[in-house]
């Protein structure tokens, strides 16, 4: 960021856009050089129901100090109700951050249909601002969670927590 | 099950390859710097740069490097997946590696793009590039799986579009189905008089078209329907289809009147909706002598037998074929086809939504669409063009852009209105040889000799008065403005505020979506932009697709649109639609969901979640298994399995997971 301006401070952003709308609408933000904040860094997953709670609390764990989640309007998931099922696991994953003492502010999901470029531009902004008025995330340095990232590999255990909202 | 074993012999060598797109990312995001960076990365073997990775040298770098044996997986920082991903697999499935090894970064669009600050660009490009490559390391070779398709084609629409649409398809040879919302098809096209610029008669050119729909055989149409299911996926659509009763049966109606003379209602009782509402008409109809299918409808709103029961039915007793049925039910069609055409058209804006503009209050407010049945010889005034007393109008004021390129109403252009109105001017002027004042904000006339009618209007001596109108009333306040209507406007070429007094005025009335095109788009699994039209997966290059495969856009659905663009669209998505159907299959994308046995532990979480019933439970093995030619590859299984037994090829856990660290950690 500028140097001849007072240092302040830059939260880093991770969000999960879903493949056929808000990823779609977010090039188009790229396309109509809609120009924002660029604290947040995009993840790309094929529908919002793909967002398993673990990965919220990874990202909080690597260091993010918020997460964004953009999904399809309700009624118009490319998988029928993916997006429904991501409600119900970030209603119940924000309770749970309450209660770990992370500010629920800190998560946001928004459905940004495909023609929203706009509606990209004004939530990656607003959620910069947030996070910046919150300030950096600092968790204890004790793990919150036991989510070694090792699975795929058949050799390996299954991790242990894991979001069971389904 | 689309997975190879890997053969990577020890460590992953990934290649990592900027773009920069010209200055469209150079401008804004260090190059030279991401590349020193990626080099640093684990697992990095190559990294460098190229003008344009998408272009043929540029893939053959990244060609070269695997042939040597420099890299076996791949990082392009470039533009969006959705953009050049399949570019990017083919290089590689041509150069003998497994196409999946590869992923995409996203540095235009989602950076170069949209980011002020050059630092900042390049620090998310680099957070960005590190991602990539923290998850390429855990890609595995993956294959697609071929899927047949369905040979026949469905077409929703039978406006100009629809029908060209299904013409052109049914030529090739193909099967076409053709679903009609309105007893007839035609759409719009049918109700014009003339058509702009060359003003050849519009009847003229479509009825040729409409009766080959109807003897065409490869053509199936079914008017008075509509689709009321779809499921399924590209190349096997399974589509429900509801055929309203109409009360009479298609194959014995010859189309002779003779049932709507007979009819106890002597005069026409409701709005005629083919003369939008300039006429009347009858319970028992034919929508205007060229419907196709040329066969009577009784509508049963208006019909006393149908509503109460209780009519003599001399309509059955004139039909010499018996055609006429009481009884005749709902019935639901079911069809399978491989591709499927929208060509659902669309309405034009309401003009009493803009009440300072008189629609509705003054009886000689007319809309554009009433006009052009007015001047149609085959329309309710026979091609007269009069005033609602009979008179003859000795002055018209056409009013452009109603609902049209106003914040208030829709803020784009109609694009057809401008053409259109001078189509009526010159009409109108013909018939009448009234006065004729255009009132316009400005004049868009790009097509093929469209500005040259416009010169040809102004030699005409049609008045042009630059400015939007602000208000239309019977308020004189001169001798000359009494029993007229005076249209208030700011002519903005002298800069001073006018009264034109004028005995019709004739409202200019735009484009607009469907009242329904959100259920239909919701049915169909699209999208639309904000105003409502459905949206193209690329407005350039890819214009009738949408995001859903196998079903593309004809005609207006898409956006405002005149014939000549309708058609060329149509012919479009025809060809896109035959390209699907004469391939015979389809390759689907391998980001099906998996079990992995060893640690389901049978609780059926994933089985109802599952939208598209694809998860199966093994009751003997008393695990969950994943049909992938069903799996869809939302991986909301996935998310939910609570002992991560199921994993989602190209999104497992592990690859998303190291994505997160890679946006985070290293900038």
């Amino acid at each position: 960021m500028s140097d001849n301006l007072e240092k302040q401070f830059e939260p880093r952003i991770v969000a999960f856009f879903c493949n056929w709308c808000t990823y779609t609408a977010a090039d188009l933000a790229g396309t109509a050089r809609m120009t924002y904040k660029p604290n947040v860094r995009v993840i790309r997953i094929m529908c919002s129901g793909r967002l398993d709670p673990q990965f919220i609390l990874k990202a909080f764990r690597e260091g993010a100090d918020g997460v964004l989640i953009g999904g399809c309007h309700p009624g118009d998931c490319h998988y029928q109700e993916g997006n429904y099922k991501a409600l119900r696991r970030f209603t119940l994953l924000k309770r749970f951050l309450k209660s770990m003492g992370i500010e629920p502010e800190r998560i946001r999901l928004e459905w940004i249909a495909a023609s929203e470029g706009d509606k990209v531009q004004k939530v990656i902004n607003e959620m910069t601002e947030q996070v910046r008025k919150l300030g950096p995330l600092n968790l204890e340095p004790v793990s919150l969670i036991h989510a070694e990232p090792a699975r795929s590999n058949h050799n390996t255990q299954p991790v242990m927590a894991k979001g069971g909202a389904s | 099950m689309s997975v190879i074993n890997a053969k990577s012999n020890g460590t992953p060598k990934v290649g990592v390859y900027v773009c920069h797109c010209g200055i469209n990312i150079a401008g804004k995001v260090d190059v030279q710097a991401t590349v020193e960076f990626a080099k640093t990365l684990p697992n990095v073997t190559v990294a460098t740069e190229y003008k344009f990775m998408c272009s043929d040298p540029g893939q053959e770098l990244i060609q070269k490097d695997i042939k040597n044996g420099l890299v076996d997986r791949v990082v392009v920082a470039s533009c969006s997946p959705l953009m050049h991903e399949p570019t990017f697999r083919r290089a590689m499935s041509d150069a003998g590696a497994n196409p999946f090894l590869f992923q995409m970064a996203n540095i235009r669009e989602h950076v170069s793009w949209v980011t002020l600050d050059k630092a900042a660009a390049t620090d998310k490009a680099k957070a960005l590039i590190a991602a990539a490559v923290k998850r390429i390391v855990l890609h595995r070779p993956l294959e697609k799986t071929k899927v047949p398709v369905k040979p026949d084609v469905l077409i929703v629409g039978g406006g100009i579009a629809g029908i060209h649409a299904a013409l052109t398809l049914a030529n090739a040879g193909r099967k076409v189905y053709l679903v009609e919302k309105e007893p007839t098809i035609g759409g719009h096209m049918a109700k014009f008089d003339k058509t702009f610029p060359t003003l050849d008669c519009s009847a003229c050119i479509l009825t040729p078209k409409m009766s080959a729909v109807r003897t065409n055989p490869n053509i199936t149409l079914w008017t008075y329907s509509e689709v009321s299911q779809v499921e399924g996926f590209v190349g096997n659509f399974k589509v429900k289809v509801t055929r309203k009763p109409r009360y009479v049966k298609e194959e014995l109606c010859v189309g002779c009147y003779e049932c709507v003379e007979a009819c106890v209602f002597k005069k026409g009782i409701v709005k005629d909706e083919f003369n939008v509402g300039l006429s009347r008409r009858r319970p028992i109809y034919i929508p205007f002598p060229q419907a196709t299918p040329l066969v009577a409808v009784i509508d049963p709103e208006s019909c006393v037998q149908i509503k109460r029961n209780k009519c003599k039915k001399p309509c059955v007793d004139a039909c010499e074929r018996d055609a006429i049925d009481f009884n005749q039910k709902e019935e639901i069609k079911e069809i399978e086809v491989g591709a499927i055409i929208l060509a659902t058209g669309f309405k034009t804006f309401d003009a009493s939504r803009i009440s300072r503009y008189g629609y509705g209050k003054y009886p000689n407010v007319y809309t554009s669409l009433e006009i052009e049945r007015m001047v149609n010889a085959a329309g309710p005034t026979g091609g007269e063009v009069h005033l609602a007393n009979g008179e003859k109008p000795k002055a018209v004021g056409i009013v452009h852009c109603v609902g049209s390129r106003d914040s208030k109403t829709n803020a784009y252009c109609s694009r057809v209105c401008c053409m259109y109105s001078l189509k009526l001017a010159h009409l109108i002027k013909e018939r009448t040889g009234a006065e004729v004042y255009n009132f316009y904000i400005d004049m868009r006339t790009p097509g093929k000799g469209y500005e040259e009618f416009y010169d040809k209007l102004l030699k005409e001596n049609v008045h042009f008065i630059r400015g939007r109108v602000a208000e239309i009333s019977d308020w004189s306040t001169i001798m000359d403005e009494e029993g007229k209507l005076v249209i208030r406007v700011e002519d903005t070429l002298i800069g001073a505020v006018r009264r034109i007094p004028v005995d019709m005025v004739v409202l200019s009335v735009g484009l607009e979506p469907h009242a329904d095109a959100d259920s239909v788009r919701r049915m169909f699994n699209i999208s639309c932009s904000h105003e409502g039209w459905f949206l193209e997966r690329h407005p350039k290059l890819a214009p009738v697709s949408t995001f859903t495969d196998g079903v593309f856009l004809a005609g207006a659905c898409q956006g405002p649109k005149d014939i000549p663009d309708s058609v060329a669209q149509a012919g479009a998505a025809a060809a896109e639609a035959l390209v699907l159907v004469d391939k015979g299959f389809v390759e689907l994308e391998p980001n099906t969901a998996y079990v992995q046995e060893e640690f389901c532990s049978g609780c059926k979480t994933c089985v109802g979640l599952c939208p598209y019933s694809a998860i199966t439970f093994d009751d003997r093995k008393n695990i969950s298994s994943v049909n992938g030619a069903m799996c869809k590859g939302c991986g909301t299984c996935v998310a939910a399995c609570p002992s991560g037994a199921l994993q989602q090829n190209l999104f497992t856990d592990e690859q998303i997971l190291q994505e997160i660290e890679g946006v985070i950690s290293y900038v």
